[in-house]
C-alpha cells in the first residue's frame, strides 16, 4: 500500500491527492458515491446534493468538498441513503418524467438511480408542471419536462464548447434552463457536435432522430445498476418490467 | 323514450374483456326489451396528449394504450413514421423482424382470449354457475387446456421479447426499420418449442370448430346478423395481418372497395359521434352511416380474404367458408373459430420466419425523403387498426388519429347486444346467467375498450335495474 495522505470512507482508508474532492478521491479508489450534477471533466457545481456525504459529522456535497487527510466520511449508510432517496423522489415529482416513452430510458442516470434506490413509486405528490419542448433546432431538442437543472449542459457549453448556449433563468420553483440567444434553440449557435449534448444525465437535451436506436438489453443500465452493485440488494436489475 | 313504468338494466362493468364498459337494457312495462346499448365509459385521450411530442416517440408512446396487444400499436405507429422519414420500403431483415413480432403477438393475444377469457363460456355454458365460470374454473376442470393456454401465450411473448426487447411495451420497431435482428441463439430457443405450439394450435382450432359446428343452429341465432366486413389483404388477395391494401365486402361477399392504400382511408371511411358513448362509430362512406357499419377482426379476415398462404390454416379456412356457404359468416360466435384459424396461421408464419436467414441480416434501417404525414394500417388481433399522424417542420406531432378495431366493431357489438337481449331477456326474470349471455356476445369480438377510447383499465361488470323515474330498483356487481 502506498504511503501518503489518506482519509476514511465508510471505514476504508482512501488515498487522496491534495486538491481532490471527496468524490474524486472516492472515484480514484473505485468507490461509487451516487451523483447527478457531477460529471468528471466538468467544473463541480454542487446543485443536486445526491452526492451528499457526512464528513466528520457534517453533511456536505462530495463533489465540491475537498478531501483532507484524516477526515472521516460516511456515504453508504442508512441515514445518508435515505436522504438521497428523498432527493431523488423530489426530482421525480417536480418534473414530468415518463420513463415508459422516454428515449433516454435505460441510459438515464435519474432512472438508474431510481432503480438503485428501489423507488417503486414516489411518496411525494407529483407536481405535474406545465413545461414545453423546444424542438426549433433542426438537430437538437430540449424537453423541459425532464430537465433536473443539473447545469451539466451549461458548464459543458461554456467550458468545453466555449459557446455558452445554455444558462439559467428564474429562481426557486421557477428556475429553468434557457438558451442564451432569444427564446429558441434555433437562434443560438448550438450544433449537433457540441459536447454539451453528451452530458445530459436525463432525456432533456437530445440529438434529434436518435430515438430508440439502441435495443433493450444493450442500454447502459440494462444489466448493471448505475455505480455497480446496488445499495439495496433486492433492487431490480434485469430488463424485464423496466420502462 | 322510456315507457312509463318500464325499467332499465345496467350491466356494469362487463367482465372478461379488456377495458371498462357497461350495457344498458331498457325494458317496457310488459318486460319487453325496448332498447339495448353497449357503452364504453372510460376515456384518456392519447390523440391529444401526444401532440407536441417528437414523431420518433410514437411507436413506443402510443403502444401504452394497451397491455394486451401493444405490439399492434407499436407496429402501426412505426409504419406511419416510416412514411414520415421516407423509410417505408424496409430492408428484408426489418420487415421480417416486424412480422415475426406481429405474428408472435397475434399468437399470444388469440391464445389469451380463447383460453383465458372465452373458454369458460364455451366449456361450461353461457348460463353456468358464475362461481366456476372463469379461468380458474377451467384450470380446475380442464387443467391441460389451461396449461396449454398459458404456455401458448408465453411462447408468443417470448417471440415479442426476442424481436421488441421486452415481452410488453418493447422498442424494436423504429422509424425506417428495427433496432435489432434475431440472434441464432434466440432463433434456436424459439425453434425448440415450435412443434409443440403447432400441435396445440391444431388442437385449439379443432376445439373451436367442433364447438361451432355442434352448436351452429343455436349460434346462428345468437347475436348473429349479416354485415359488411373490412380487412387488409395482400396484393394477391391473401390474408395479411401486417401490411396490404384495405378491402371491404358486403354480407354477400361482394367487393365494396379493394386494395385501398392506407393513405386513402379517409376517402372511404368516416366516423360518427353519438352522445352516449366515448367510442366513435366508423362507417363506409359509400354506404353512409345507416348502412355503412362494418365488422373487423378474425371473422372478417377469414371471411373476406381470398386465401391464406399457409397450408394448415388454409385448409381450415375452406371448411369455415363452406359452412357459411362461401359468403362471409354472419355468426358472431364464429369469431372464436376464425380466431383459432388465425392462431394456426400465426404459428405457421412464425415457423416460416424462424427458418428465414434474413432475420440474421445486418441492414436494419432505411431513410428517404422526409414527409409531414404518415398513415398506416395493420391487422391487430382484434381487427383493422389505423394510425394517422401529421408532424411540423420541427419534428413534433401536431395531429393524431387512431381508429382501433374495437371502434370499428362498435355498431356490430351494439347490434349483438340488442339481438341477444331481445332473444334471451324478453319477458324473462333477469338472472345473472341470462345477463352473461349479453357478455358472451360482446366477448366474441374480443373487444379492447382501453384501446377504443385510448384509455387504460380493466373490465368487470355490474347490473342495475332502474325504473322510469331513474330510481335504482336492483343492482348486481361482479368483477
Amino acid at each position: 500500500m502506498s504511503e501518503g495522505p489518506r482519509f476514511t470512507l465508510d471505514g476504508r482508508e482512501i488515498p487522496l491527492v491534495p486538491g481532490q474532492t471527496v468524490i474524486e478521491a472516492a472515484d480514484a479508489a473505485g468507490i461509487y458515491i451516487p451523483r447527478l450534477c457531477h460529471k468528471p471533466g466538468l467544473e463541480p457545481f454542487g446543485s443536486c446534493r445526491v452526492c451528499t456525504v457526512k464528513a466528520n459529522g457534517r453533511s456536505v456535497a462530495a463533489c465540491t468538498y475537498p478531501a483532507s487527510p484524516g477526515m472521516i466520511v460516511e456515504s453508504d449508510t442508512e441515514e445518508v441513503n435515505a436522504h438521497r432517496k428523498l432527493l431523488l423522489e423530489m426530482l421525480f415529482v417536480e418534473g414530468n418524467h415518463f420513463c415508459m416513452s422516454c428515449e433516454k430510458s435505460g441510459n438515464c442516470e435519474l432512472q438508474a438511480l431510481g432503480y438503485r434506490f428501489a423507488i417503486a413509486a414516489p411518496q411525494l405528490e407529483f407536481q405535474f408542471p406545465v413545461r414545453d419542448v423546444d424542438a426549433s433546432h433542426p438537430d437538437i431538442l430540449i424537453d423541459h419536462n425532464r430537465c433536473i437543472l443539473c447545469s451539466r449542459c451549461v458548464r459543458a457549453s461554456r467550458d468545453l464548447d466555449k459557446k455558452e448556449v445554455f444558462g439559467f433563468v428564474g429562481r426557486g420553483p421557477h428556475k429553468r434552463i434557457a438558451v442564451s440567444s432569444g427564446t429558441r434553440l434555433r437562434d443560438t449557435d448550438a450544433d449537433v457536435t457540441d459536447q454539451a449534448l453528451d452530458v445530459c444525465p436525463v432525456g432533456a437535451l437530445l440529438r434529434k432522430r436518435v430515438g430508440f436506436a439502441v435495443p433493450v438489453g444493450q442500454r447502459l443500465y440494462d444489466k448493471v445498476p448505475i455505480g455497480g452493485a446496488p445499495v439495496v440488494p433486492e433492487a431490480p436489475v434485469a430488463e424485464e418490467g423496466r420502462a | 323514450m322510456q315507457a312509463s313504468g318500464g325499467k332499465k338494466i345496467v350491466i356494469e362493468p362487463v367482465t372478461r374483456v379488456e377495458g371498462h364498459g357497461k350495457v344498458t337494457i331498457l325494458m317496457d312495462e310488459a318486460g319487453h326489451v325496448a332498447r339495448a346499448r353497449f357503452h364504453v365509459v372510460e376515456f384518456r385521450g392519447f390523440e391529444r396528449f401526444i401532440q407536441g411530442r417528437p414523431y420518433w416517440e410514437m411507436p413506443v408512446a402510443v403502444q401504452r394504450l394497451c397491455g394486451i396487444c401493444p405490439v399492434s400499436h407499436h407496429l402501426c405507429a412505426a409504419k406511419a413514421v416510416d412514411r414520415i422519414v421516407g423509410g417505408e420500403n424496409l430492408t428484408p431483415t426489418a420487415e421480417k423482424m416486424r412480422r415475426l413480432m406481429h405474428y408472435g403477438q397475434t399468437y399470444q393475444s388469440h391464445a389469451l382470449h380463447f383460453f383465458h377469457l372465452a373458454s369458460p363460456d364455451l366449456l361450461f355454458g353461457f348460463g353456468s354457475d358464475v362461481a366456476s365460470r372463469h379461468v380458474l374454473g377451467v384450470a380446475a376442470m380442464h387443467p391441460e387446456l389451461a396449461r396449454q393456454g398459458i404456455l401458448m401465450r408465453k411462447y408468443g411473448q417470448e417471440i415479442i421479447k426476442a424481436t421488441a426487447g421486452k415481452k410488453v411495451h418493447g422498442t424494436g420497431a423504429i422509424p425506417g426499420g428495427i433496432n435489432k435482428n434475431l440472434s441464432l441463439a434466440e432463433r434456436d430457443e424459439l425453434l425448440a418449442d415450435l412443434d409443440q405450439n403447432r400441435a396445440w394450435s391444431l388442437a385449439a382450432v379443432k376445439i373451436a370448430r367442433d364447438y361451432t359446428l355442434a352448436h351452429i343452429d343455436t349460434l346462428a341465432g345468437f347475436g348473429s346478423f349479416p354485415s359488411n366486413h373490412v380487412c387488409l389483404v395482400r396484393k394477391d388477395g391473401a390474408m395479411d395481418l401486417y401490411d396490404g391494401g384495405l378491402r371491404a365486402v358486403d354480407a354477400e361477399g361482394r367487393v365494396i372497395f379493394d386494395h385501398v392504400a392506407p393513405e386513402a382511408y379517409l376517402d372511404h371511411i368516416a366516423e360518427e359521434v353519438r352522445p352516449w358513448s366515448y367510442m366513435k362509430f366508423p362507417f363506409l362512406k359509400a354506404l353512409g352511416p345507416e348502412n355503412g357499419w362494418y365488422r373487423v377482426g378474425p371473422l372478417s379476415r377469414v371471411s373476406a380474404c381470398d386465401f391464406i398462404d399457409t397450408p394448415l390454416a388454409e385448409a381450415e379456412r375452406k371448411v369455415f367458408k363452406e359452412v357459411s356457404g362461401g359468403k362471409p359468416s354472419p355468426v358472431t360466435m364464429a369469431y372464436h373459430w376464425a380466431r383459432m384459424i388465425e392462431l394456426l396461421h400465426s404459428i405457421e408464419k412464425i415457423d416460416e420466419l424462424l427458418h428465414d436467414p434474413d432475420l440474421q441480416g445486418e441492414e436494419l434501417v432505411v431513410k428517404g425523403t422526409r414527409r409531414s404525414e404518415g398513415i398506416a394500417i395493420v391487422e391487430a388481433p382484434r381487427g383493422t387498426l389505423f394510425h394517422h399522424y401529421r408532424v411540423n417542420d420541427d419534428d413534433q406531432v401536431v395531429m393524431a388519429n387512431l381508429i382501433v378495431s374495437t371502434t370499428s366493431n362498435n355498431e356490430p357489438m351494439n347490434r349483438a347486444v340488442e339481438s341477444v337481449a331481445r332473444e334471451y331477456l324478453d319477458g324473462q326474470t333477469i338472472t345473472e346467467g341470462l345477463l352473461n349471455h349479453i357478455e358472451v356476445a360482446i366477448r366474441a369480438y374480443d373487444p379492447c375498450l382501453s384501446c377504443a377510447t385510448h384509455a387504460l383499465g380493466q373490465m368487470p361488470l355490474a347490473v342495475e335495474l332502474v325504473d322510469a323515474s331513474g330510481a335504482v330498483i336492483d343492482r348486481r356487481t361482479r368483477g
